[in-house]
């Protein structure tokens, strides 16, 4: 990066910030309408089946998931600070935070995965290894379908956000943002915040609604 | 129009709709054109036409073609739905002709136990009610000459109904893409009059439709478990068809033909109320024809005594 | 006024020099065409693999109409036949329609019709570009793999769970493309929203502009419906479990919702560009004001949102609820008042104009024709009654190319023609272009009109062999098709012929209106020598 980061189509720094923030909304929108169709799915299937995907939702590890929401509750928090210790000029804390919250992630996308492999120990992966019996076992299978897909997807999201988070952590290092001139990062942290919101709607579509009744 | 037969009650009215919609559409290409045709010449380059003032918006126009043609359209709307609304809705005491479709053929079943394959034959001036399933892919059943179209689909009933009201044969069409040989799968719909469709049913009858339903309730251990005599605890289906049912999440559900299939493919679905899931699903083990029979026998199954 | 020798369609059509340095001559080589960032050279990239897809997409066209002119089935076999149409399909609305005047025009012209030098994110414009060319290369191998089956609809479960065809590389590479379209989309939104030039208020915008925002919005926020419903079908095919799955107890007509709530926009995606393209040929032909612009612009925004909340019209007969079929209907009537309003502008438009009839106008009189007529048809299939016969049929077939084909193309190449001389900086000839225009309007009538009357007779859609009472339509649809695809080899052969002999073009040979003229014919690399400022709206022409 150069002293002036304005890129050449642009008139000044604030039209090209400008830009990039609205970029970056546009973008969520259509991340919410990707998210969004299968939550639709969902709602659709789970009206068809309420009884398989409850007992679906009864085989999935809610104290895990509720771990993963505080993890991922708490780096959305770090990197809010993050973003605030840049413009108050403390990028030395905020490199921190960066590395922690891309830490986090990583700590989500771990947890996530234990569960995976005690869910194919138990056999719940359809068309891997599905060992459910009984007359539910059907129907539970859309669930699992949904299940895998959803949190594959929104895994994906959480990998593409670490990777991303660490580059910003080695910009901010190298001193590449300051109180003037860092967007780049606060749309990271932008992004970071739509993956944690989506994941609120997960934990409690997934792992809680069958638990009530 | 050109060539095809009105061959339904609904036909007639279908193409009246049309003709209207076709008048409607003719004022508006003439009228469009002929003003598109008017100002290209009159106002072409070089011309001398007076060309001042030129007004470039006028409220009061724009909102006569906003209005005038969404009143026209509401119009049409109207006129469209409420002959839509009585196709959609047979008349329910019609005995029902059961349509399994499957790549790429179409079999029919009667009551009386007469099976057809690619023909379907119906009585004239009767209504006719058919009830449809697939057993693969997405099928849709298509008489042009009665204007009646609709989708057939796996794992769901659909209904179509018509009064035919003119003897002869017509082109009946699949016309949803159903893979290699969808254009070669169609037949032909008879149209026989009252006494030579009662003629033609006694000299195709076979074991009815409800008595396969039986052999099959016996063959396939139905019976083990849903005769009263049996020791496990399961309904006895009695006068089952057409009653309420309670299921087991609270809600009710009407025993129609929907329920007794997914009860039969799909039992974990609606589970009824007092009673375990404990029933496997035939899913995979007996094809539609099958479940339509035993539907078939289901809806005659009354209690001993109770006739 | 100039004393060239060209039959110039409007009053000027004058030639010039060319100019110093212009971003053609910003560099030489594959290299440097291949890395640029300039929106004018991505939307030429976009140009060149688009025709190369509309010519792949016509050829397979042109099979189509050969097998059909007999009823038995000759030349291809039945798995050929469906191949064939579902080849023709994807090509055609994936990588022709959609990126078609968006990519294209839209790319060259939306940054130079609000005065800015590029669009916001030039480099994920090249990137959406090779998008496009990654998803093309996987739709090509398909091809070469054997083809595809389902339709460009890949109804459930047929796709999923019956074709034995290569649907994976099909979906996947209309899956890769289909964010291509969502970046182009996010760009445009972006660029019309802060890159306008000094006095470019939203009221001054040019229709075209209007028209590409509101294809942008449709784009970024109905295309991930279609990723998402595509990869639910990919998954169900490759693990043999998935939620559209009958078997399992779900549902079809679930994927039949998804796949209509994307692609119905869809339709809009390329009908709305050609409404844009149209109102600036209009305006420009016939020296005039548009006609009620605010109406313009709240009837293309009606367009795209009310466009949203129809997509059930495709399933009158799929056995969805007639409740829902009732709502989706009177919606339908309700999202062709605006189509009604910009026709009927259109030629009011015309009024007390001072017209000429170049190439241009031709076409763009041809769209407003051709629109009208597959628009009232539009009509028909709304009215769920009539619809109950008609889709599935050939009728709904001679629609929806009515408004693609004759709507959408002819107001593409009508803008290719308008803004040749600026794309390129030369002149095409006049007398080839206005006969291409009128070989075309002919042809395409006589190869679609016959397929209106064929789906009221009955023919159902994507037939290989039919009953032998279909033939002489048939044959006739066949014999216009030969037409149409003359018509269309035409521009491909004066339109390069002109690249290198066409007389050079001035800054503004058609003395129109709009940013884009002010700059030279071809612009410099950065559009504008000295940023414009805007002081009047749009289509200032009457001041004569």
């Amino acid at each position: 990066m150069n002293a002036t980061p304005t890129a050449e189509q642009f008139d000044d720094p604030v039209q090209q910030r400008e830009a990039a923030t609205l970029g970056m909304w546009a973008f969520i929108t259509t991340e919410i309408l990707f998210f969004g169709v299968l939550f639709a799915a969902y709602t659709l299937c789970r009206v068809r089946f309420p009884q398989a995907f409850a007992a679906g939702s009864r085989h999935t590890d809610v104290i895990l998931g509720t771990a993963e929401t505080a993890v991922l509750l708490i780096s959305s928090c770090l990197v809010a600070v993050a973003v605030r210790e840049v413009q108050l000029g403390g990028q030395r804390i905020a490199t921190w935070l960066i590395g922690l919250t891309a830490a986090l992630g990583v700590t989500f996308l771990t947890m996530h995965g234990f569960e995976y492999v005690s869910e194919y120990h138990e056999g719940l992966i359809p068309a891997i290894r599905y060992l459910q019996t009984g007359p539910l076992s059907a129907p539970m299978q859309i669930f699992f379908c949904l299940y895998y897909f959803i949190t594959g997807f929104h895994g994906l999201h959480v990998s593409i956000g670490v990777a991303v988070l660490l580059v910003m952590a080695k910009k901010t290092h190298r001193g590449d943002f300051n109180q003037d001139y860092h967007t780049p990062l606060e749309m990271t942290a932008l992004y970071w915040h739509l993956v944690d919101i989506v994941w609120i709607f997960v934990f409690p579509l997934i792992y809680l609604i069958g638990r009530v009744g | 129009m050109i060539g095809l037969p009105q061959a339904s009650s609904f036909a007639g009215r279908v193409d009246h709709l049309f003709d209207a919609m076709l008048l409607l559409s003719a004022v508006v290409v003439i009228g469009v054109f002929t003003t598109l045709l008017w100002f290209s010449v009159k106002y072409r380059h070089g011309s001398q036409a007076a060309r001042t003032p030129a007004p470039s918006r006028a409220l009061r126009v724009e909102l006569a073609w906003t209005l005038i043609p969404l009143f026209l359209f509401v119009g049409v709307f109207a006129w469209s739905i409420s002959l839509f609304a009585e196709m959609s809705r047979p008349p329910a005491q019609t005995v029902p002709v059961y349509v399994v479709a499957k790549q790429w053929m179409w079999t029919v079943q009667h009551t009386g136990g007469q099976r057809e394959i690619n023909t379907l034959h119906v009585a004239l001036g009767q209504p006719t009610r058919l009830v449809m399933t697939s057993q693969d892919v997405i099928h849709s059943f298509y008489v042009p000459a009665f204007r009646v179209k609709q989708d057939v689909l796996p794992g769901r009933y659909t209904q179509l109904w018509f009064t035919a009201t003119r003897a002869g044969t017509y082109d009946l069409f699949c016309a949803e893409f159903c893979g290699t040989d969808h254009a070669r799968m169609g037949g032909s719909v008879v149209v026989l009059p009252a006494k030579d469709f009662a003629r033609w049913l006694d000299a195709n009858e076979g074991t009815g439709l409800a008595a396969q339903g039986e052999a099959l309730f016996r063959r396939l251990g139905c019976s083990g478990c849903h005769d009263p005599q049996s020791g496990v605890h399961a309904p006895d289906l009695y006068d089952l068809y057409g009653s309420t049912v309670p299921l087991s999440d609270g809600t009710q559900v009407r025993a129609d033909e929907r329920y007794l299939h997914d009860s039969i493919m799909l039992p974990a679905k609606e589970v009824a109320a007092g009673y375990a899931p404990v029933m496997p699903t035939y899913q995979g083990r007996i094809g539609e024809d099958d479940v339509l029979a035993l539907i078939a026998y289901l809806k005659s199954r009354h209690a001993p005594g109770s006739k | 006024m100039s004393t060239n020798v060209v039959d110039s369609p409007f009053p000027a059509g004058e030639t010039g020099e060319p100019p110093r340095e212009s971003y053609l001559d910003a560099g030489y080589g594959l290299r440097s065409w291949l890395s640029t960032r300039d929106h004018k050279r991505i939307a030429i990239l976009y140009a060149l693999a688009i025709t190369m897809f509309f010519f792949l997409g016509g050829l397979a066209a042109a099979l189509l109409r050969l097998e059909l002119v007999t009823p038995n089935g000759s030349l291809m076999s039945a798995e050929g036949y469906n191949k064939t149409f579902t080849f023709h399909g994807v090509v055609m609305v994936w990588f022709f329609l959609i990126p078609s005047i968006p990519a294209t025009l839209g790319n060259f012209l939306v940054p130079l019709m609000i005065g800015a030098r590029d669009v916001a994110f030039p480099r994920l414009n090249l990137f959406s570009w090779y998008l496009y060319i990654l998803g093309g290369c996987f739709t090509i191998a398909c091809l070469l793999c054997g083809g595809v089956d389902t339709g460009w609809t890949f109804y459930t479960p047929f796709s999923t769970m019956f074709s034995n065809s290569n649907v994976m590389l099909t979906v996947v590479g209309v899956f890769i493309v289909g964010f291509s379209s969502i970046f182009t989309g996010l760009n445009f939104i972006v660029t019309i929203h802060t890159m306008r030039a000094h006095g470019m208020t939203w009221f001054r915008l040019p229709l075209f502009v209007w028209s590409m925002y509101g294809v942008s919005l449709v784009m970024i926020l109905a295309t991930p419906v279609l990723a998402m419903t595509l990869a639910l079908i990919g998954l169900e095919r490759l693990l043999g479990v998935g939620i559209f799955d009958p078997a399992l107890g779900g549902d079809p007509l679930l994927f039949q919702h998804f796949f209509w709530f994307y692609s119905h926009p869809a339709v809009y995606i390329m009908i709305l560009p050609a409404m844009g393209v149209v109102s600036e040929l209009i305006t420009a032909a016939a020296r005039r004001r548009i006609f009620g612009y605010d109406f313009m612009v709240y009837s293309i925004l009606g367009i795209a949102v009310i466009g949203f909340l129809v997509w059930g019209h495709h399933m009158f007969v799929s056995g969805q609820s007639m409740y829902a079929s009732i709502v989706f209907s009177i919606l339908s009537f309700v999202v062709a008042v605006p189509s009604a309003i910009k026709v009927f502008n259109w030629t009011a438009t015309l009024y007390k104009g001072d017209i000429s009839f170049g190439a241009p106008m031709l076409y763009a009189l041809g769209f407003v024709g051709l629109f009208m007529l597959g628009g009232l048809t539009g009509l028909f299939l709304a009215a769920t009654a009539l619809d109950v016969n008609l889709t599935d049929t050939y009728f709904v077939v001679a629609h929806f190319h009515y408004i693609m084909v004759g709507g959408a193309v002819m107001a593409y190449l009508g803008g290719i023609h308008f803004w040749w001389p600026k794309v390129t900086g030369r002149l095409y000839s006049e007398a080839w272009a206005r006969f291409a225009a009128i070989v075309m309007f002919f042809g395409f009538n006589l190869t679609f009109f016959p397929q209106y009357l064929l789906g009221y007779e009955g023919m159902p859609r994507r037939y290989h062999v039919y009953p032998p009472q279909f033939q002489v339509l048939n044959v006739l649809s066949s014999a216009g098709a030969t037409i149409l695809a003359v018509s269309y080899l035409l521009p491909l052969a004066y339109l390069l012929w002109s690249l290198r002999y066409g007389p050079r073009a001035s800054a503004n040979p058609w003395r129109a209106k709009g940013l884009e003229w002010q700059t030279s014919s071809p612009p410099p690399v950065h559009n504008f020598d000295r940023t414009p400022a805007v002081t009047e709206g749009p289509y200032a022409y009457d001041e004569r």
